[in-house]
């Protein structure tokens, strides 16, 4: 099983040319400067915006020459910068939302049964992101993306969520956007790197070329707290 | 006694007057806020400024052209000839739809501004979560809309108990059918009847002030809800 993506075409002031294939599993880090077209790149594939190409996910087309599939029935989970929960409804409601029309279960995450009855504007930063992921990974995807999830928190909430995002890749192959080379580095079983809208393979090792010292010491500490042995 | 009697006839046709107009325009603003609320052309301009003409247009200019269009010469009666309806003038039903035309934009403006406000995001997430237009239109465009038809309801109700000039073209003022309170306050004063004028006059100042107060009220309560909930 792999996933099979090629987009192009220009979205707003971002011009897209990107072929990629990916093994679905794991943590795959799209990883650019901001500005990139990376978070146009992830819109695309889970069809909130349109380009042209073709987008498949094992055996299921989402996209091709022939067939454009509507963002609600592509089993897609998204996770967006802002955790962009529904403000009318409770945490429960919130993670119902998408479990019951997919049919799924309730998460089994960590820290998450003490929030469930809590109201939404209740919620700290960190809470917010922990109920966005539930409620992406309650509707039962095949793929999971996200946008930049950790890029508004502060550091303590990022290192409880990091490895509640790693352990969930260990199940479903999960499109990482990301400008943050520490997060790559905790994060990523593969590494994509993006360019004024292309994509190319990246390394890992590569994402230190350029770094300043604070930040190649932020990524090695952030990789020791995800479970990297030194 | 007897303006007693007339007194609280006038006070029944013009509440059941306003909650027709309010339930009515609520069904038929909302689609039509919607689809002005999503992407703008000259065409939506053109509706939107045809729907605020009423805010602008002396009350009697828009019950002349009611007068006309409802009247048995009219064309648009002719429709109505073969069911044994002649006119619409100075029927209740006659007034309905002249209240409908004159409150139209206090109903679609604050409706349309809810769904403005609501931004693509919620919808977005909805999509993703496998919720169809409709059913993400029903279970957050609407909810997440709600101080919108909350405001859209009290201005219809009021602006309607508020009428003067069109239901007076339109309705004549036959008691029990399209006397309503405003024009019996007209009349007790032609009739010199200052104590009844009095009372009426008094009893709408007070429904005036309790109705702006609620939608401050609203607007505060509901306000907090939504900032507390980014």
């Amino acid at each position: 099983m792999t996933i099979d993506i090629a987009l192009k075409g220009t979205a707003g002031r971002f011009a897209i040319d990107a072929a990629f294939t990916v093994p679905s599993s794991g943590v795959t880090a799209i990883w650019g400067a901001s500005g990139s077209g990376k978070t146009t790149l992830l819109r695309a594939i889970a069809g909130l915006q349109r380009l042209s190409g073709h987008v498949r996910i094992g055996g299921a087309v989402w996209q091709d020459d022939n067939a454009f599939v509507p963002v609600h029935r592509r089993r897609v989970g998204y996770v967006f910068q802002e955790a962009s929960l529904f403000s009318h409804l409770s945490v429960a409601e919130n993670i119902d939302y998408g479990r019951r029309r997919a049919g799924g279960e309730m998460p089994d995450l960590p820290g998450l049964k003490a929030l469930l009855s809590r109201r939404v504007a209740t919620l700290s930063g960190g809470e917010r992101q922990r109920v966005a992921l539930a409620r992406a990974i309650a509707a039962k995807p095949v793929l999971l993306l996200m946008d930049e999830p950790l890029s508004s928190l502060d550091g303590a909430a990022k290192a409880e969520i990091l490895p509640l995002i790693k352990q969930i890749g260990a199940h479903m192959p999960i499109l990482y956007v990301t400008h943050d080379a520490a997060e790559v580095a905790a994060l990523a079983d593969r590494v994509l790197h993006m360019a004024d809208g292309r994509v190319t393979p990246g390394t890992k090792t590569a994402s230190l070329e350029g770094l300043s010292e604070a930040e190649i010491r932020a990524l090695a500490e952030a990789a020791l707290k995800a479970g990297l042995k030194p | 006694m007897d303006g007693q009697a007339d007194i609280v006839t006038a006070i029944r046709v013009t509440v059941t007057l306003a909650a027709v107009t309010t339930l009515c325009l609520l069904v038929l603003a909302t689609p039509l806020a919607w689809w002005l609320s999503r992407r703008r052309n000259l065409f939506k301009d053109a509706i939107t400024a045809l729907v605020a003409l009423p805010v602008v247009l002396p009350p009697t200019v828009l019950g002349f052209y009611l007068l006309v269009a409802m009247g048995p010469q009219s064309p648009l009666m002719a429709w109505l000839h073969p069911f044994g309806i002649r006119t619409l003038n100075f029927t209740f039903a006659g007034l309905v739809i002249g209240s409908i035309v004159y409150s139209l934009p206090f109903a679609v403006q604050p409706i349309r501004n809810a769904f403005e406000t609501l931004g693509p995001r919620p919808l977005e997430v909805a999509a993703t979560l496998g919720a169809g237009p409709i059913d993400r239109f029903f279970t957050v465009a609407l909810p997440l809309a709600r101080k919108g038809f909350l405001t859209a309801a009290l201005l219809v109700f009021a602006h309607t108990v508020g009428e003067f000039g069109v239901v007076l073209m339109i309705g004549g003022a036959i008691p029990g059918k399209t006397e309503v309170v405003s024009i019996r306050i007209w009349q007790m004063v032609e009739q010199l009847d200052w104590a009844g004028a009095h009372r009426l006059a008094g009893g709408l100042m007070v429904f005036a002030f309790v109705v702006l107060l609620s939608l401050l009220v609203i607007d505060r309560r509901l306000g907090q809800v939504e900032r507390g909930a980014e």
